[in-house]
């Protein structure tokens, strides 16, 4: 994106906005007693990058009074969920931290034993433990420890330039989040994650001239509308749907856009890779496929061939345990269809053999010539990327200490692909001290013990056994700073902060979008600000080339470097529209080199792929049965009669966030447990009543939901659940262990390059309780309720 | 006196509770209490192996249309943040012939009432 692409993107009215609107205000406005404030937020709270058109009106005594859509924005034009509705309540809410604070480490996991301190002695305290710890076991002994969605999981900085540690891990077991997608699609396609083209980039959005609306779009382990994966607006898919395009729906569970597919294939969990082999067989077979760009831009296709015919459709009926004319429908109308497009989800990541899954969902994509098609799927081009991944690797972590990354000498696809610790080994280590010690962490926007990470008392016992000192950096307590924390760093929200928010986390940008500081609440710095300052602190000569924050913000998100000057300038913008251009392949403007075709070792989209064979991996799909399922696990069928997936989002949370704010809590109050209603009957278990779930792993206490959302052979369990109402110490920890559907996800059952965990295709067992553990919603009012 | 209502095409409502939460916040309800709720029905299978799944945001006794927005020419603050773009704020007479082009809608005409 060149500087003189940042300019106000045009606005496209929704039917339902009245005439009198702010359409054409400027990024800051008055508007009667207010100052408004026009800004795309990302973080906190947290979300992925979508960066929605926010307007924050601000009184004359500087408080936030009201919050607004913004109909400006091209793609959300006005409309908002719960969570930035809300916002003022989480910017003023009671349970919000202002201030830093410090605790002695035998007090770890004392609610009551925090002392407020200033920002210098918290630093001091931070540098004492630092420079001891690296001077003791060496700076690879530090894990900054990630989570997702928020700005701070994703910058690199914090370990490398900050704190010099070569290990940045994401605390999922597997990397079991959109990252495997990412990888597959490099290895595979030598760009990233090719996202459905809904006409988000294109100035007149459906109606532009450049654009042909899509006809079929494949939902495949996705749920958008309450997710709004990785910087998508989920409800753009109602957008085209409104406007004529046809879904087909693949998952295990019914949701809204199921009941309005015209083919929902509701699979056995964790067989999606059986389901795809056969859709590439029909295809094949059929003669449905792209035989140009089949001829021009694809390598290994009889191979391709060869091996999916080795699951037929009826072989793929009978494995997903679905209609076999459902398969040979999907894959006709699919392959038919132009353009179309696949939209892949989580889904893809949660399970074992989720990089085969992966390779067959873009096989399916390129042999359908569905690449880089107005309305298909865009393909990031050369340019793509936003300096966050690698920033500072080179000049702080030298190549001995790199090459000491966890995780490196087993799983070198996951380590140097995307510069992370391998998380499964990650454990390992804290628990064993193998190959070295974990001495010190810090959290980089992450509530482990209550979401990110499986098996979480194995993670807490491991943490706080392991880490001498350890930083948790957050706006509200949570059950894993109580456990394992000695020092609090609060940080601002999103009113209260600027930068930039590019959508999809870079690739496949859409729109780019500017955070503009509307409040303060006491000069707290952002993620990137808190590191610009303590990274100064501990490494002067790091950060010398920039005078303050607001210069690397600029030389960090835009890659420049005059003085902030430049990001004042383009960032009065508020939301810009990236240029795109369609069939990159053609023109030379996916590879580096300039010359045409794909940025691989062949110039081709891999079929056959050469990556994964140079890794040690089959380079054509394979399916695997999940590792913990009745077909599997015969012999544990009478103990765990039932499949658990896990992990559907609501539009109330951010994973473990907004628990404590009362209108989002209030949509969701309690953890539930979906589970069809002949299920529960034969269980003697009733609507609304408390129910135990476990398995060999765990056990949680959940509220059962009787719905047909599921089917008789399997339950659902939302995930990230905590009670920020009730008391923090030890043992309790707000309650993050009793509700904890994670307690039943193993770790340590990734795939061969170290991506992938079965989260959403696992066994358990189910029965009713007597107690119930109701959420006093009076009780959350009376606690959250009254702003401050 | 002309009378006004709220259109929402329950056809693409997918259950956001935007409007819940927009509501709430616009005229500070307290927990427990709302000026407008989605109904839910669904999902369940029908003969033919499709699901039912119809969420329909229904106005209650607390709805006052957003009387001090739509007087300054703004639209309700449910209308405005709904994510599917369903809803429709505008004199009876106006929805009622968009009720008549579309299918798969309901015409809402709330006002605080007392017994």
């Amino acid at each position: 994106m060149e500087l003189s692409d940042y300019k106000p993107a045009p606005v496209v009215k929704l039917d339902s906005l009245s005439d009198v609107n702010d359409i054409g205000k400027p990024w800051r406005y008055e508007d009667g007693d207010y100052t408004v404030t026009r800004t795309c937020p990302w973080s906190p709270p947290g979300c992925h990058p979508v960066g929605c058109g926010l307007k924050l009106y601000v009184n004359e005594d500087g408080r936030l009074e009201h919050v607004e859509g913004d109909e400006n924005h091209p793609v959300t034009q006005g409309r908002l969920c719960p969570r930035c509705i809300t916002l003022k309540d989480y910017v003023y809410s009671p349970a919000r931290i202002l201030t830093p604070m410090k605790r002695d480490r035998s007090e770890r996991g004392n609610a009551d034993a925090w002392e407020e301190c200033s920002w210098d002695e918290a630093f001091a305290i931070i540098k004492e433990n630092y420079e001891r710890i690296v001077a003791e076991y060496g700076p690879e002994t530090i894990i900054g420890m990630s989570g997702t969605g928020r700005e701070g999981g994703t910058m690199s900085l914090y370990p490398t330039m900050v704190f010099g540690t070569p290990n940045y891990c994401y605390m999922q077991s597997g990397y079991a989040c959109y990252t495997p997608r990412l990888a597959a699609a490099a290895y595979i396609t030598g760009s990233t994650y090719s996202e459905w083209d809904y006409a988000g980039a294109l100035p007149d959005r459906w109606d532009d001239e450049r654009y042909t609306l899509t006809e079929v779009l494949v939902m495949w382990g996705k749920a958008p509308l309450e997710s709004n994966p990785d910087g998508f607006f989920g409800h753009a898919v109602v957008d085209a749907m409104r406007r004529g395009t046809r879904l087909i729906q693949i998952d295990p569970r019914v949701n809204w856009l199921s009941a309005r597919a015209d083919i929902f294939i509701q699979l056995r969990a964790g067989t999606d890779t059986a389901l795809a082999m056969a859709m590439l067989d029909i295809i094949i077979k059929e003669d449905l496929y792209d035989h140009e760009f089949v001829e021009y831009w694809c390598y290994g296709f009889e191979q391709l061939a060869e091996r999916v015919a080795t699951m037929p459709a009826e072989k793929a009926a009978e494995i997903c345990q679905v209609p076999v004319e459902k398969i040979y429908a999907a894959a006709r109308m699919y392959a038919k269809a132009k353009p179309a497009a696949i939209m892949w989800g989580l889904a893809v990541d949660q399970k074992t053999d989720g990089m085969q899954n992966s390779q067959c969902i873009i096989a399916l994509q390129a042999i359908t010539g569905n690449f880089d098609r107005p309305g298909g799927q865009l393909v990031p081009g050369a340019d793509a990327g936003h300096n966050e991944l690698g920033f500072g690797y080179k000049e702080c972590i030298p190549d001995e200490l790199f090459q000491k990354m966890i995780g490196m000498d087993q799983y070198p696809a996951y380590c140097n692909m995307i510069l992370n610790s391998q998380c499964d080994l990650m454990l390992e280590a804290l628990e064993t001290e193998k190959p070295y010690p974990i001495r010190m962490g810090f959290y980089m926007a992450s509530n482990p013990l209550s979401n990110t990470s499986m098996e979480p008392k194995r993670w807490h016992d491991a943490l706080c056994k392991s880490l001498e000192f350890c930083i948790g950096i957050d706006l509200f307590m949570n059950a894993s700073i109580q456990a394992t924390c000695d020092i609090f760093l609060p940080i601002a929200t999103t009113a209260e902060r600027e930068g930039t928010v590019f959508t999809h986390y870079a690739p496949c940008t859409v729109t780019a979008g500017f955070m503009h500081k509307a409040v303060d609440c006491g000069g707290l710095p952002s993620d990137m600000e808190l590191a610009y300052r303590l990274g100064k602190y501990l490494h002067p000569e790091r950060f010398s080339k920039w005078a303050n924050e607001h210069e690397l913000v600029e030389a960090f998100r835009l890659g420049v470097e005059n003085g902030g000057k430049t990001f004042d300038e383009v960032s009065k913008c508020v939301v810009a529209q990236v240029p795109i251009e369609y069939y990159k392949y053609e023109k030379g403007l996916l590879r580096q080199d300039g010359q045409v075709g794909f940025a691989t070792p062949t110039g081709r989209v891999e079929l056959w792929s050469t990556a994964y064979n140079q890794f040690g991996e089959d380079p054509l799909p394979y399916y695997i049965e999940p590792e913990f399922s009745p077909v599997s696990k015969p012999e544990l069928v009478d103990e765990y009669p039932l499949i658990l997936t896990t992990g559907a989002r609501v539009t109330a949370f951010f994973h473990s966030e907004n628990r404590q704010i009362p209108y989002t809590r209030e949509l969701n109050p309690d953890p539930l447990l979906e589970i069809n209603p002949k299920t529960a009957q034969e269980k003697g278990i009733a609507d609304g009543q408390w129910v135990r779930v476990w398995n060999m792993f765990g056990e949680a206490l959940m509220k059962a939901k009787v719905t047909d959302a599921v089917d008789e052979k399997t339950v659902h369990g939302q995930h990230g659940w905590w009670f920020p109402e009730q008391d923090g110490s030890e043992p309790n920890l707000y309650g993050t262990f009793r509700s904890q559907i994670n307690n039943l996800c193993p770790n340590g059952h990734m795939g061969k390059l170290g991506f992938g965990a079965p989260n959403k295709c696992l066994i358990c067992n189910v029965e009713p309780v007597s107690e119930s553990y109701d959420t006093d919603m009076n009780l959350i009012w009376e606690k959250f309720g009254k702003l401050v | 006196m002309t009378a006004y209502g709220l259109l929402i095409d329950y056809e693409f409502c997918t259950g956001c509770q935007s409007c819940e939460v927009a509501c709430k916040e616009i005229h500070n309800i307290p927990v427990g209490q709302w000026g407008i709720r989605v109904l839910d029905d669904g999902p369940w299978e029908c003969s033919d192996g499709k699901f039912n799944w119809n969420k329909i945001p229904t106005p209650t006794r607390l709805c006052d249309l957003c009387v001090e927005r739509t007087d300054k020419g703004q639209q309700p603050f449910c209308v405005h943040h709904c994510l599917a773009g369903v809803m429709q704020w505008g004199t009876v007479e106006d929805l009622a012939k968009e009720l008549e082009e579309k299918p798969n809608q309901v015409l809402f005409v709330p006002k605080p009432y007392q017994y």
